[in-house]
């Protein structure tokens, strides 16, 4: 039974708070993609004996979505991301190629 | 078998006591014995029958590594099954019976057949009653009969049960001298601490050592009295850690009214209660179980375990025999020996072992037999009479034994073979425990973050080691609590030394600090597997496991030691193998020629003992576990006699029935009123989500499969929702309140997990978009005024809105004022009538229902529920998202691709899955509706549906099916393969019932296809 803290609500809190809700950072393929790509974005998921970026959802407190890595060996969660901070890393990363 | 005079330590209140009942009989114990200890003390050896042999079983342990002693406790409300008699703590009045024996404890069925046993080994029962196949179902019966202990409850639970929580710094499981300095020592450095212990007092088998030792007495008792005067210590007795998961979530189980004679427990107490404990550090102090030595016959009545023969002596006062023998491998027995002897018991020791000094005891007369073993145990009037011991010799790892024997006479026998530490709770979140042959047992990994072990689970065998060890563990453990001050960390360790008279000294670690104490070693030797009587040496007492069990199951080529147990039901049932897992391992090397360590244990997985649903459902049940959901109008429900159905959660309206009407006639009745004149529905339930932001127009044209740009406000559109995998997810009518803000309508059931799905979407993939989501479906009622007359009402109750078919169409929405309450009234129709729904403010809900009530009377109004609602839907062939459709069902399938718009500027979910080829498969299931060729034929939903009357492939199944009032025959609605083209073709449908059923396929619109009806009367 994990415990997690949201990012949003600042507070350790149990597993019980929240739902799962699924991999995180799936890239949403453009719709011209081959028929095999959608595919793969619909039904294909990762299994990784490891680190796992998953999706968990405040769902009986704040609502927020946030990304968890958690590895599936032995529950350690490694760290916990809001959304806005990862876009804001990729904004980051671009910006630092240029 | 008897009761002693006062014992130094004992713990039963002899001004107490109590009278119980055992198979009908009365018997007396007293206050503070368990069932079991009440039993030895009565001279009670047979407690219950095994498993597949039906043999005499006496009780074999004092705690709960029990595996015998399974009762059955009171009967009705009260009826507990395989409650273990040596948990059992015995109040006024209780009521016991073996939990085993058919048909009765003293004469076994099973036991009858003992001339067939020697063919009934492992894997007998799917080897045997393979053929004939057809007598499968008779055999099951029988043997299901025979298997198992007590029977299951017959009657409700009369006793409720609850959860708590609790956070601590430090949680401890265990309240023996481990447990008990450790919290002391925690405590002492400012740290909170919980400790639990499943005893219904603390101390563990330290009491054993307070009848001999006056030090350990006081230490103990100074212990306990600092403890219980702390503020921030809480001891929970009687309560069992069950699990220890991720991230420290501690389970544990107390017993809170077990113990209390039925008249004497209060109906608003919990029986038990489950309690979730987050600690910051765990420390497992949680003991360790002797293990039996292994010898033919060693099930008899009368043979034990000689920690648990040492227990009944010292706490409850019981000898459990008069001419005991001590059979072992390690230094422990010599302690059993050496309280016997001053109970002025002169007991016999055979250790198979030599070179122990016990000449304290021989010369006080004790028989001390070293390098000799028992080999046979010998039955004599229903327990044990006598043992055979033979010589052994130790050669390396490898025991030889003598052919010499020679018999012994004894009226009770106690074994050790070693201790295994209690790592259950350790392996739960994964580890696994690693042999070691120095202690001769499986000692726990604690290779998790935040725990610790200490005491006797990691192989200290005196109390001084373990309280040494606790405090050790304790002072580990408050090193990582950040809010215990650094000057209190230092100090605790050594203060906490210096009053353990006798404890080992602490030794100075390499980085500075110190090593944790040594444990004192038991010598134990290496496991004794004997050659002879395999085919009676019992591993697995409650599963009747033998050691040659073992032996077949690896001639049979079974080398896992995951497959051999699940071959042979090592370490099964209640007990879970808590004293024969580790023997079998160590039967499986020995023949296997491995080593232990290599063989490796079975996976420890929670609960640790038995918990009862009870305690895991907690107060969840009934009506807080599923709750029901009431609309405003329940009330008028009520009164106008309604049958409700559970939709969701939700306490619908079924159908309104007159006196003397059954369903068929209620709703036969609603459908025709409400096409001819006025009907009424409470549509309150349909789920609601307020969306309002910028963005909420082309967020909705994302959601939706339809188009939104140019839907106005004061217009309703019908959308359609898919999931990105193209398959129909959700519908429902959305209003457009202005550009910014818009109403959305979802199905009942499927309230919840639309709001989530959209909510997802805007959080992870679009959150450039600027919208606003919130449930209001509990803030609206809806009332539907249904019919041809349903204007009529309208006008009557609503000044402030033209109600003219030509100013408020079909799919418009008005603002206005219904009988004085601000009400938005909705044209949409859900039966393809004129129909009008009054949305107010919930608490208004009643109001307006029973006033549209009072004034539809002039229109003979009738209330219709669900069941009318779903007949008159099919009747126009609109859907219901989770009957007609099953997720495998795209738009096109249902016929409804004039809702998918393709030319968004941003594509719908569901969208690009549409074009994939197996989404334009031509046989796809598609619905349809059939018409029975006999028109008064129902047929069932679901029923399946083939090509031709010989048929059995499947080509779809029947989703709707009514009996149409209006039309006067039966229709149906179903997905077809490839149906769509196949119009006017003859199917046939095979429901359960053996029947074939000729059907035609037709346009899934029944009635009024030209929808002429929409605008009611002229």
């Amino acid at each position: 039974m994990l415990l997690l803290e949201c990012p949003y609500c600042k507070e350790a809190r149990d597993e019980q708070e929240f739902s799962y809700a699924g991999e995180a950072l799936i890239q949403r393929p453009a719709l011209d993609c081959s028929d095999d790509e959608w595919g793969v974005y619909l039904f294909h998921r990762k299994n990784p004996k490891g680190i796992h970026l998953e999706q968990w959802s405040h769902a009986l407190g704040c609502r927020k979505l946030f990304m968890v890595e958690r590895s599936t060996i032995d529950n350690t969660i490694h760290a916990i991301r809001t959304f806005e901070s990862l876009a804001a890393d990729k904004q980051q990363a671009q910006g630092d190629e240029q | 078998m008897k009761r002693l005079s006062t014992q130094p330590c004992e713990r039963i209140d002899r001004s107490a006591p109590l009278y119980f009942q055992w198979q009908g009989k009365r018997y007396q114990g007293y206050a503070g014995d368990t069932l079991a200890s009440a039993m030895l003390a009565n001279d009670i050896a047979l407690v219950g029958r095994s498993f597949k042999y039906g043999r005499q079983r006496g009780i074999m342990a004092a705690g709960t590594e029990e595996a015998n002693a399974l009762v059955t406790l009171e009967t009705a409300g009260y009826h507990t099954p395989n409650a273990r008699a040596t948990e059992t703590e015995l109040y006024d009045g209780m009521s016991a019976i073996a939990g085993s024996g058919v048909p009765s404890l003293n004469s076994d069925m099973r036991a009858w057949l003992k001339p067939f046993h020697r063919f009934m080994a492992a894997g007998f029962y799917y080897k045997m009653f393979k053929w004939p196949q057809k007598l499968w179902p008779v055999y099951e019966d029988n043997l299901r009969k025979l298997s198992g202990f007590s029977k299951a409850p017959d009657s409700n639970d009369a006793e409720i049960y609850d959860h708590q929580y609790h956070h601590a710094d430090i949680a401890i499981v265990g309240g023996g001298p481990a447990g008990l300095a450790a919290a002391l020592n925690a405590a002492n450095a400012g740290a909170s601490v919980i400790l639990v212990d499943e005893r219904h007092a603390v101390g563990g088998e330290m009491i054993s050592d307070c009848a001999g030792n006056e030090a350990a007495k006081a230490w103990f008792a100074e212990t306990l009295a600092a403890l219980e005067a702390h503020d921030n210590v809480r001891m929970f007795p009687r309560t069992t850690a069950y699990a220890l998961h991720d991230q420290n979530l501690l389970l544990a189980l107390e017993r809170r009214q077990d113990h209390l004679p039925l008249g004497a427990r209060n109906p608003h107490v919990s029986r038990q209660r489950s309690h979730r404990i987050r600690a910051k550090q765990v420390i497992l102090a949680t003991g360790s179980h002797e293990r039996p030595m292994m010898f033919a016959n060693n099930d008899l009545p009368g043979v034990m375990l000689a920690g648990a023969m040492r227990r009944y002596l010292n706490e409850y006062a019981v000898l459990c025999g008069d001419n005991p023998v001590i059979a072992g491998n390690n230094d422990s027995i010599y302690d059993l020996a050496a309280d016997l002897l001053r109970a002025g018991i002169k007991a016999t020791v055979v250790d198979c072992r030599s070179g122990y000094d016990a000449g304290a005891l021989t010369s006080q007369g004790v028989t001390v037999r070293q390098g000799y073993a028992v080999v046979d145990a010998i039955e004599k009037q229903g327990r044990v009479g006598a043992v055979k011991i033979a010589q052994t010799t130790l050669k390396g790892n490898k025991w030889t034994q003598g052919s010499a024997q020679e018999v012994l006479s004894c009226d009770a026998l106690a074994t050790s073979g070693g201790f295994s530490p209690l790592v259950h709770l350790d392996c739960h979140t994964g580890s696994k425990p690693a042999f070691d042959a120095d202690f001769q047992a499986f000692m726990p990994a604690c290779d998790k973050p935040n725990r610790f072990v200490a005491g006797s689970i990691r192989g200290h065998s005196d109390w001084q080691g373990s309280a040494a060890d606790g405090a050790y563990a304790a002072a580990q453990a408050v090193e990582k609590i950040p809010s215990v001050s650094p000057f209190t960390k230092g100090s605790t360790l050594q203060q906490s030394q210096e009053v353990i008279e006798g404890s080992p000294p602490l030794q100075k670690g390499e980085q500075g600090g110190f090593n944790s104490p040594q444990p004192k070693s038991l010598n134990t030797a290496p496991f004794l597997v004997l050659e002879q009587g395999r085919g009676k040496t019992f591993i697995d007492m409650q599963n009747d496991v033998k050691a040659s069990d073992i032996e077949l199951a690896i001639r049979e080529n079974y080398r896992s030691i995951e497959h051999i147990k699940r071959y042979t039901a090592l370490g099964f049932g209640t007990d879970q193998g808590k004293t024969g897992n580790v023997n079998g391992i160590a039967i499986a090397a020995e023949v296997m020629g491995r080593d232990i360590a290599e063989v490796g244990t079975t996976t420890f997985r929670p609960m640790y003992t038995p918990v009862t649903l009870g305690a895991l459902a907690g107060e969840e049940i009934g009506l807080l576990f599923d709750p029901q959901r009431f609309t405003p109008m329940q009330a008028s429900h009520i009164a106008n006699g309604a049958d409700f159905e559970t939709v969701g959660q939700w306490m619908r309206p079924w159908y309104f029935p007159k006196a003397g009407e059954d369903m068929h006639a209620a709703v036969q009745r609603e459908c025709l009123a409400t096409r001819s004149e006025l009907g009424m529905m409470d549509a309150s339930t349909l789920g609601k989500i307020d969306i309002q932001g910028p963005d909420a127009r082309e967020f909705l044209a994302r959601v939706y499969t339809n188009a939104w740009e140019k839907l106005a406000p004061g217009k309703c559109r019908y959308g359609l929702m898919c999931g990105e995998d193209g398959m129909i997810k959700d519908d429902g009518v959305t209003a457009c309140i202005s550009d910014t803000h818009f109403l959305m309508t979802t199905t009942t059931g499927g309230a919840a997990s639309v709001f989530t799905h959209l909510e997802t979407w805007l959080q992870t993939e679009w959150p450039e978009l600027n919208v606003y989501l919130t449930s209001v479906t509990d803030h609206w009622s809806t009332t539907a005024v249904v019919g041809p007359k349903a204007r009529r009402v309208m006008e009557q109750i609503c000044d402030d809105i033209d109600f003219s078919a030509e100013n408020f169409p079909f799919m418009d929405w008005r603002e206005g004022t219904v009988l004085g309450v601000p009400a938005r009234v909705m044209r949409i129709s859900f039966s393809g009538e004129l129909s009008y729904e009054i949305n107010v403010q919930a608490n208004y809900g009643r109001y307006i229902w029973d006033k549209v009530t009072e004034i539809g009377r002039q229109y003979n109004v009738t209330h219709y529920g669900t069941e009318s609602m779903h007949v008159l839907r099919a009747e126009k062939g609109y859907i219901i998202v989770g009957q007609d459709t099953d997720g495998s069902i795209t738009p096109q399938d249902a016929n409804m691709g004039w809702a998918v718009s393709t030319n968004k500027t941003y594509p719908f979910l569901g969208q690009r899955a549409l074009s994939r080829s197996d989404s334009m498969r031509p046989d796809r299931k598609q619905l349809v509706g059939l018409y029975t060729q006999d028109p008064q034929k129902v047929l069932p939903e679901g029923a399946q549906l083939v090509n031709a009357e010989g048929d059995n492939a499947m080509i779809g199944h029947v989703t709707s099916s009514y009996m149409s009032p209006i039309l006067g025959r039966s229709i149906a609605m179903a997905v077809v393969k490839g149906g769509l083209s196949r119009m006017g073709e003859t199917i046939y449908a095979k429901p359960l019932s053996g029947e074939v059923v000729p059907l035609t396929i037709v346009d899934s619109i029944f009635y009024d296809q030209a929808k002429e009806k929409l605008d009611g009367e002229a």
